[in-house]
């Protein structure tokens, strides 16, 4: 594990906004559980909480609680004048934070998906959305990390993102699936395990085209902004 | 404005010096000029960035660091400019002004990752021995959340020195520092000045400069204001103009007795009493019991106006 890595690991899980990454997967698991034990009728209650939970809210509110913790609480608190003082390139700083960023997003939220989809359908669906979460999580994550060093609102703004762009402008106009994470993974996970759980909003080339473009290239658009990150003067 | 230009009397080192330059440097935003062009050389030995807060320091010591692009100039590093090359930290070390350490750490551990993110072939020897340089060997183990405050700060010098940098740079290092911690600091610079490094700190109180370093740079409102050799500045500043705000029983008669005393430059009779300008702060409040005490006159009032290291500093910059 590169140094960089381990200290965000160790920023991100010493900071108390860690705690907030639980009570959402546990919701997930425990709303699955109770359908289940209720014999509530997969049909009726797999897809609002899959997809209406576990991959509109869980996911991407995990990665954004995660991704910008990674960088952008370092960048609150000023600590990350100590990682920037040092001769490293600028990749080797921001790929290891989006590395522990898109991992510990990655196994918050695949794990409970697991669970609900095999719970819902079969160990296939878990598995499939689990994969797909991963993919998921990379994007995000590269897409919350730059948004750290692009504004300094970057919580804010993630959730403008998660909330209005995906969650309510998805459903009435349907172009922006075109540019929703969301629909991404739902397209693969459909892809992996088809069932009626899950219905894609874009086609499954489309869907691998753009989670590779927006996790490239927010990266880099990181990267670069990593170099010319400026420290405001305080005193002046 | 005048420069006073002095000797930079290099030490002796074996190792290769490094010389940060800045050239007609400066920086603004929006309307706000920050630094207003600047050019220095800063080679071995320690410097003083003396001014009032506000003066610009921290957005100076930023563009040094490579932490700020400047919007006119050129902050060079041993010829290579400071912005937009991670590179220039082989050789550069930086402790800000914000008190900002991973708290979640220990100070060793603070230190070693320092050593290892610099690549040190020995990080462990290395941590170490800045541990050892700022003597905080015995709280090594704690949790640096727990520590004072001149601690904390402690720990931020030996993670900024783990790599034996040959340029340092501290944003007000002093502040909140205990008289025990801040002479112990001074100590550090010193014999960190002594061994051949480019020392720079900045502070905005004059005797803090006074003890530590010989000579300065002195900014006022994003200028610089005089460079050189710290006594040489220092009688400067004392040898200004002092304003004094004097009442007495009789003001009238002790403005002619005043005026035939020699340090006094001027005085002004005005309903609240006088206005003395005296040219040498010693000699005048000296001779001020005795001229009135010779007249029958008592002093009721003797106020020093406008001492403020802000006049101090604005008077340099007139000077």
């Amino acid at each position: 594990m590169s140094t960089v890595s381990w200290i965000t690991a160790r920023g991100l899980f010493g900071r108390r906004r860690f705690l907030l990454l639980l009570p959402l997967p546990v919701l997930l698991v425990l709303l699955a559980v109770l359908s289940r034990a209720f014999g509530v009728d997969p049909g009726e209650w797999g897809p609002p909480v899959l997809v209406g939970l576990g991959l509109a809210v869980v996911l991407p509110v995990v990665a954004l609680i995660v991704g910008t913790g990674v960088l952008g609480a370092e960048i609150d608190d000023g600590t990350v004048v100590h990682i920037l003082t040092k001769p490293l390139p600028r990749w080797q700083i921001v790929l290891p934070k989006l590395a522990v960023a898109t991992g510990v997003t990655a196994v918050t939220v695949a794990v409970p998906l697991y669970v609900a989809g095999v719970l819902a359908d079969s160990v296939g669906l878990g598995l499939a959305l689990a994969a797909a979460a991963a993919v998921g999580a990379l994007a995000y994550s590269a897409l919350f990390v730059a948004l750290s060093l692009l504004t300094r609102r970057p919580v804010l703004l993630g959730l403008v993102y998660v909330l209005i762009w995906e969650g309510l402008l998805a459903n009435v106009v349907s172009g922006t699936k075109v540019l929703s994470i969301q629909q991404y993974v739902i397209a693969l996970a459909d892809r992996l395990a088809p069932t009626e759980l899950l219905e894609a909003g874009v086609s499954v080339p489309v869907a691998a085209v753009m989670t590779a473009l927006i996790s490239v290239g927010f990266t880099v658009l990181a990267i670069d902004r990593l170099r010319s990150f400026s420290v405001a003067g305080e005193t002046s | 404005m005048s420069a006073i230009s002095a000797e930079r009397t290099a030490p002796a080192t074996g190792r290769t010096a490094s010389t940060l330059e800045l050239a007609g440097v400066s920086r603004w935003y929006g309307n706000v000029v920050a630094v207003n062009d600047i050019s220095m050389s800063l080679g071995p030995g320690v410097t003083g960035l003396l001014g009032p807060n506000g003066a610009g320091k921290t957005t100076l010591l930023h563009m040094m660091a490579g932490f700020l692009a400047p919007s006119r100039g050129a902050v060079t590093l041993d010829g290579r400019p400071t912005w937009r090359n991670p590179d220039v930290y082989r050789r550069l070390g930086l402790v800000s002004e914000r008190e900002a350490v991973h708290t979640f750490l220990t100070a060793y551990e603070f230190v070693l990752a320092s050593a290892k993110l610099h690549q040190l072939p020995d990080p462990t020897a290395a941590a170490r021995r800045a541990i050892a340089l700022v003597e905080l060997e015995g709280a090594q183990d704690r949790r640096i959340g727990t520590y004072s405050k001149g601690m904390r700060q402690r720990a931020r010098v030996a993670a900024a020195l783990v790599h034996e940098p040959q340029v340092l740079l501290l944003d007000e290092p002093f502040n909140g520092m205990d008289p025990r911690q801040r002479l112990h600091m001074m100590e550090l610079l010193h014999r960190l000045g002594d061994a051949g490094r480019t020392i720079l700190f900045s502070s905005h109180i004059l005797e803090e400069v006074e003890q530590v370093s010989g000579t300065v740079q002195v900014m006022v409102a994003g200028r610089l204001a005089a460079s050189g050799d710290f006594r040489t500045i220092r009688r400067l500043m004392t040898n200004r103009p002092h304003v004094f705000a004097v009442h007495s029983t009789d003001d009238r008669a002790l403005a002619v007795a005043l005026m035939a005393e020699e340090s006094v430059t001027g005085v002004e009779l005005g309903r609240a009493g006088l206005t003395v300008r005296a040219g040498d702060y010693g000699a005048f409040t000296r001779a001020l019991p005795k001229i009135a005490l010779a007249r029958g006159i008592r002093v009721r009032q003797l106020l020093p106006e406008d001492e403020s290291l802000e006049s101090v500093f604005s008077y340099l910059v007139e000077a």
